[in-house]
This record gives C-alpha cells, structure tokens and sequence, in this order.
C-alpha cells in the first residue's frame, strides 16, 4: 500500500504533527493541526473512502480547527510564551514514548490479526454507509447521539446559569 | 408576523428601483463636471487675500500683522514681513508680506483667519476645484495666487464685501478726518497768533 | 435543440480528440481536466466583474442614484477599472504581521472559492466532476473559508481585523449548520449526495405544477432558510457584521491592499456565486425547465437564468435590509433557523410518507406555516426592549 501519494500525504501529516508540537505560537499550532486534519482526510480519500474523508474535512477543518482557536483566542493563549517550550527532563519522556511504541509495532506485527488475506477493494456508497448506520449499527448510532445531546443540553445549561439577574 | 417589514421594505425599494427610471426627478445626483450646482452665498472652501486698485502688488490689503498665522488652528499659513514699508489704503505707511503661503493640503476651511483679520485682508473662496496631480509644490499656494481684486470679493459675497467696504469707508473717513484736523492744527500752529 | 444544448460538451470532445494526435496517452485525463476546468476560471471571474457591475448600478437604483456611468457606456468598464486599480496599487504588510499566514489567506480564500465549482453541474452533462458526496464536498471544501477569514484576521496584528474575524466565525459556525441542515430535506427526498443526481430528480413531469423543489411546502421553507443562511456564510449585508465599515472599518481584511484585497473581493463574490449556483441545483431545479415545453431552451440557459436571478435577490436584499446587530445575529440563527430547520428535516420526512395526494400537502404546508408563526412570535418577543443589565461593569 505505500505509494507515491501516500508518502506525500505521510510526510504532511508527520510535518504537520511535529509542527503541531514544536511551534511557539499557539495560534500556528493550531494552523498546523488543521493542516493534519486536512492530510488525514486526503489519507481516506486515497484509501477510496469518499464519504468518511469528506466528513473529517467538514467536522475538523470546519468545527475541530474553529473550536480550537476559539479557544486559544478567549483564554489569551495566543502570546508567544517566555519560557522554554519543554520541561528538562524531555528526553526521559522521548525514550519512554518510544519504548511503548517499539513494543506495540512489535506485538502488532506478531499478531495473526496483522496479517489478512488481501481482500478485494470494495466501493461502499454513502448509501450503503447510511443503511448500515440505520440498521447494522444502530446501537453505536444512538449512543453517539445521545452522547451528544448530553453535551449540548450541558452547554446549554452552564450558559442559562451564566445569565441570571444576581 | 415575522418578516413583515422585510416584505414592505422590499416592496420600498423595488418602487425605488423602478421609479428611478420612469421618474428622472427621483434622481437627485448632479452630473458634477458637466453641470454644477450653484453655490450658497455663504460658501466657504479656502481662504484669498483681497486687494484694492489695479495692481496686487502695491493694493494688497494685508500689512503682515501675522495674527491669522499665529490663530490658524491646523497652522497652514506662513508670512514673512518685508522689511521696507509701503503706503496702505489710506495712505499710511505700513509692513506688507514678502511672502504669504497657505497650504491647501492642511487648511481646513474653518474661516477663522478671516474672523480674526483686523485689516479685512483676507476672506473665503468659494472656489473648490483646486486638485492637481503633485502632491506638495502645487498644494502649496502662493501670495500672487492668492491675491484677488475687491471686485472680485464684492462679486462673491455681495452682504459680506459691503459690510467690509462699508468698514473701510469708515476707517478711512476718521483717518481723514484726523489727518484733517492734525493738518489743521498744524497750520494754526504755524499761523502767526492772533492778536486780541 | 440538442445541438446547442450540448455544444460545450461537443467542443470539449472534439478538442480532446484533436490533442489525442499530439499528445501522449498518458496525458489525456489532464487535458481533459484543464479543458473542463478552464471555462470555470473564465466565466466566473467575468461573471464577478458583470456582478460588480449589477450590483453598483442597482443598488444606486435603490438608492435614487446613478451608480457608476462614467467608465465606458453605461459604466460597463467599472470592473476593470477597479481591476487595474487594484493591481498598480501598493502591497502593504503590517509589520508586525505574520507575513507566511497574512499571505496565505487570499490565496487559500480563492483556491478553495473555485474548488466547489467541481461539483456543480451547469448544464445537462456539464460537470466536471460527478462525485458521489457531492454535497458534502461542497461544504467540506466549503468550511476552509472559515479557517481562512481567522488567518486573515489574526495575522494582520490589527484590533478591528481580529474583531472582524472572531465575527466573522462565530456567525459563519452559527449559520453553517443552518445551510447544512435546509439541504438535508433536499438530500432526504432524491435520496443522493450527487448534485448531478438531485437535478435529475427534479426533471420536468408532464403535469402542470413544476417538479422543482422549491414549489413544495419543505422545497419553499428549505429555499427561504438556505438563501438566509447563505446570505450569512458570505458576510453580506444584512449579515455583514464581520465587515460591518461603519463599526470596524473592514474587519478581517483592513490591512490588506492591493492585489490581496482584490482577491479577497473576488473570492468572496466567487462563495456567493457557488452557494447561489447550489441553491439552484438544489431547490431551483438545476438546469431544467420547468415545464417540458420550456426544454428547447439549453439547459445552460436556464441555469445562468437562473443564478442571474439568484444574484439579483441578493442584490436586492442588500439595498433594502440594515445590518443586524450580534445579539440579533444570533438569537436569529440559533432560535428560530436552527429549530426551523430541523422542523422543516421533521417536514420532509412526512412528505416522504404520507405518499402523493392532497393530504400531504395539507399536512406539510400547515405543518410549515405553524412552525413559522411559532418560532416568529418568539423571536419578536425576545427582541423587545429591555433593561440592559450590566454583570461584569459593576
């Protein structure tokens, strides 16, 4: 599956990441973050994902990336800060993070799961996304979206309580 | 019901729209360059300085006192006195401004020079068409581009020059009148006195 | 008739024919991408110069003036006046602006402003190309502009530019889920993302009442809301708080001149004309005629007729509506159009149930006009004057 669209759209992602991280203003963190979110959708739509890589361009770019510099911008966030960007001891969280990583890449790999017959490329339609969502998946379906307005009726509320008359 | 303004303001509009063409007294717009709306008489855009008789040089009314450009709010003008003197309106020997500059970039038309003048040397243009291409040297306007005849003046703002030139007349009445009596006066003095 | 209705698509085809002789096998699908898409790139900026154009001269209209008249007969060359002075003017950066993000930020703005044009089909077999999310490409792509204005806004360093943009996506977020949802209903009842699908769906029947879907009780509640939510998604008036020039000058693009401001002018008409150009697609009936009499004409006629037209209720609004203020702004989307539109979402469904007949119509047109005086009864009363009340001044 490595191809020369998907090196490309790799090295993006990883620029992009550790631009992410490294970046002193938050507001070009930001800026980078988006412009993963905009690899990683152009990632599923190599993988012949339509519907999915669409739906990540429209959620992250368009509300994740958004409520992000909200954010950044209400809570002041968007001065360069003085200090160094990393703790000293960064390089104990390096190794440790890499050890993790070698030991999972090396238990995946070992899996029996890592490995399957190479199945026939399907082109599922958004049709069929939509029958599976409403019949198959259902269950998930109605968890998110209760979640969800678990969420929203919360906003709701702290921003009702934040209008009373004192 | 909500939307209701929305409609009748469309509504307003669209007779707007329409009307501006079936109607050519709904379009107020003056087409500037080839037509001109006629100024009030009270128009004020930039100052001039007023002089009497034939010749601007000799007839200027301005004696170089300063006082408009010590009181100029955005300080556009700038004099310098000479250093002889020359016969005024009335004859006596006064200051005259070898150099009168207003910079048209920065006046801003309040008139105020024109107020505080106690010589009625300098008053409003009601001229605006001044725009030129260069951005410094032509802005700033000099002494023989200022200077106006009263005629002009009288022309323009026909109340105002009257009231000046009756101020004037005046002035130069009592200034005859006085120079009269000194004369008189003198000649007293010099007449042998009478015997009695 | 077919001949001058596929006359492009003939031309197209023909071209690509003339360069198989020349050009390597391996080359083909480019050139027939750049033979698609180069016409977008023509027309559209033409089509922003003869707005530009409209626009001046009918809101002078409204406003008892001329508009422009000097520039060529009529003030026709207005356009490219403005053009050549926009180009010889100077390029001026802030210094304290962040220079790679200030410079971006036209030039994404654009971009993405022509890259929703793929997906719109302006005439039978005129699209280039036929996603199957049509839709959601759209509005994908779409959301850029947002992240867009932010960049413009933040990087100019300018109080009045971050103003403007923080606006600008506080109102873009409020009224993006109310264009999305009025285009579900769409979606809902042709059962496609595909925007060449949807048109299709709304082919000419032969009774005597048009299939287009704007002359259903939904069709014409969803056309309303989306032209009001599209209207606010291209800051204009009377939801042009981000620009607002009486209150922060230009918002997000004061500190840009020149060229830059320039494409950010044209990339904002090129959004108004996509999501106008949507709208058509979507509840207009695309490039179909109303009726089967009405055919002979070529369908990329009718569309253009029809954007035109779009276009000119724009105008029109903006010559007639004051800008809103924040609170306004959005006690307006979140209150009423985004109730509104999930109502008018509960609406189409009925629609699709109920059946054909009479019954549905009752049902759905009652259903509509409720809803409306509702939710508008509510929103005339939380506008009332009321004592302002300080929380943080005391």
């Amino acid at each position: 599956m490595v191809t020369g669209p998907f090196l490309i759209l790799a090295a993006l992602i990883l620029v992009g990441a550790v631009a992410a991280v490294r970046m002193r203003n938050l507001v070009h963190c930001v800026l980078a973050v988006a412009v993963v979110f905009v690899g990683l959708a152009a990632a599923y739509l190599q993988l012949g994902a339509q519907f999915v890589g669409w739906a990540q361009m429209l959620i992250y770019v368009g509300a994740v990336a958004i409520l992000l510099v909200f954010a950044v911008l209400l809570t002041r966030g968007g001065e360069v800060p003085e200090r160094a960007l990393f703790s000293p001891g960064w390089h104990w969280g390096v190794t440790i993070g890499a050890a993790v990583f070698a030991l999972l890449a090396w238990a995946i790999r070992q899996s029996p799961a890592a490995h399957p017959p190479p199945a026939a490329p399907v082109q599922v339609t958004v049709e069929q996304i939509g029958t599976a969502l409403m019949t198959h998946d259902v269950l998930a379906l109605e968890v998110t979206g209760l979640l969800l307005t678990a969420a929203l009726i919360g906003a709701v509320i702290i921003a009702m309580n934040d209008g009373g008359p004192q | 019901m909500l939307g209701e303004g929305i409609i009748k303001g469309m509504v307003e509009t669209a007779r707007n729209f329409l009307g501006s063409y079936v109607r050519e007294d709904r379009l107020t717009t003056v087409q500037y360059p080839e037509e001109r709306e006629p100024q009030i008489e009270n128009a004020r855009q930039f100052p001039f300085l007023v002089y009497d008789g034939e010749d601007w040089e000799t007839g200027l009314r301005c004696v170089a006192c300063q006082i408009c450009e010590k009181e100029c709010p955005p300080q556009c003008i700038y004099i310098v006195k000479s250093k002889d003197k020359k016969p005024d309106y009335k004859g006596q020997m006064q200051f005259y401004p070898a150099i009168f500059d207003i910079d048209l970039s920065v006046c801003m038309s309040c008139q105020i020079c024109v107020e505080v003048c106690p010589f009625e040397a300098i008053k409003m243009d009601t001229d605006y068409e001044w725009s030129t291409p260069d951005r410094f040297a032509a802005l700033l306007v000099h002494k023989d581009q200022l200077a106006r005849p009263n005629a002009y003046y009288q022309q323009l703002h026909p109340t105002d020059a009257a009231a000046s030139d009756a101020v004037l007349a005046q002035e130069r009445a009592r200034a005859q009148a006085k120079a009269r009596a000194a004369a008189e006066l003198k000649t007293k003095a010099a007449a042998p006195p009478p015997t009695s | 008739m077919s001949g001058v209705d596929q006359l492009f698509v003939q031309l197209k085809h023909w071209a690509l024919a003339r360069c198989a002789g020349i050009l390597p096998e391996a080359w083909q699908p480019l050139v027939s991408l750049l033979l698609s898409i180069i016409p977008l790139l023509v027309i559209f900026p033409t089509l922003f110069a003869a707005m530009v154009w409209m626009e001046r001269k009918g809101l002078g209209r409204i406003q008892n003036r001329y508009g422009p008249n000097r520039v060529g007969p009529f003030g026709l060359l207005q356009p490219a006046a403005d053009g050549i002075k926009a180009l010889i003017k100077e390029d001026i950066v802030p210094r304290a602006a962040d220079r790679v993000v200030h410079w971006l930020a036209p030039v994404l703005l654009v971009t993405t402003a022509f890259t929703v044009y793929a997906v719109l089909p302006f005439g039978r077999n005129m699209v280039v190309v036929d996603l199957e999310a049509g839709l959601l490409f759209f509005f994908a792509v779409g959301t850029v502009a947002e992240l867009v204005v932010f960049m413009a806004g933040w990087s100019s360093r300018n109080k009045y530019a971050l103003l403007g943009a923080m606006r600008a996506v506080a109102q873009m977020i409020s009224y993006e889920i109310p264009l999305v949802l009025s285009t579900v209903t769409v979606v809902m009842i042709a059962g496609t993302l595909s925007l060449p699908q949807i048109v299709l769906a709304q082919s000419p029947a032969s009774g005597w009442w048009p299939a287009w879907f704007v002359f259903t009780p939904w069709g014409a509640a969803g056309f309303v809301l989306f032209l009001i939510a599209a209207n606010a998604e291209a800051n204009r008036s009377p939801f042009d708080l981000p620009e607002g020039e009486s209150e922060i000058i230009a918002g997000y693009f004061i500190e840009y001149s020149g060229f830059k401001f320039a494409l950010f002018f044209l990339g904002e008409y090129l959004s108004l004309f996509a999501v106008s150009a949507l709208g058509v697609t979507l509840f207009l009936g695309g490039w179909h005629a109303p009726y089967v009499v009405g055919e002979w004409v070529p369908s990329w006629v009718w569309f253009f007729l029809k954007l035109l037209a779009v276009l000119a209720l724009f105008i029109w609004t903006r010559g007639t509506l004051p800008r809103l203020r924040q609170d306004q702004l959005m006690n307006f989307a979140w209150k009423f159009m985004i109730p509104m539109t999930l109502i008018n979402v509960v609406i189409a469904a009925l629609w699709h149930w109920i059946g054909s007949g009479p019954v549905r119509w009752l049902v759905c047109s009652a259903l509509v006009i409720g809803a409306y005086s509702l939710l508008g009864r509510g929103l005339m009363r939380a506008g009332r004057w009321m004592p302002r009340t300080y929380r943080f001044a005391e």
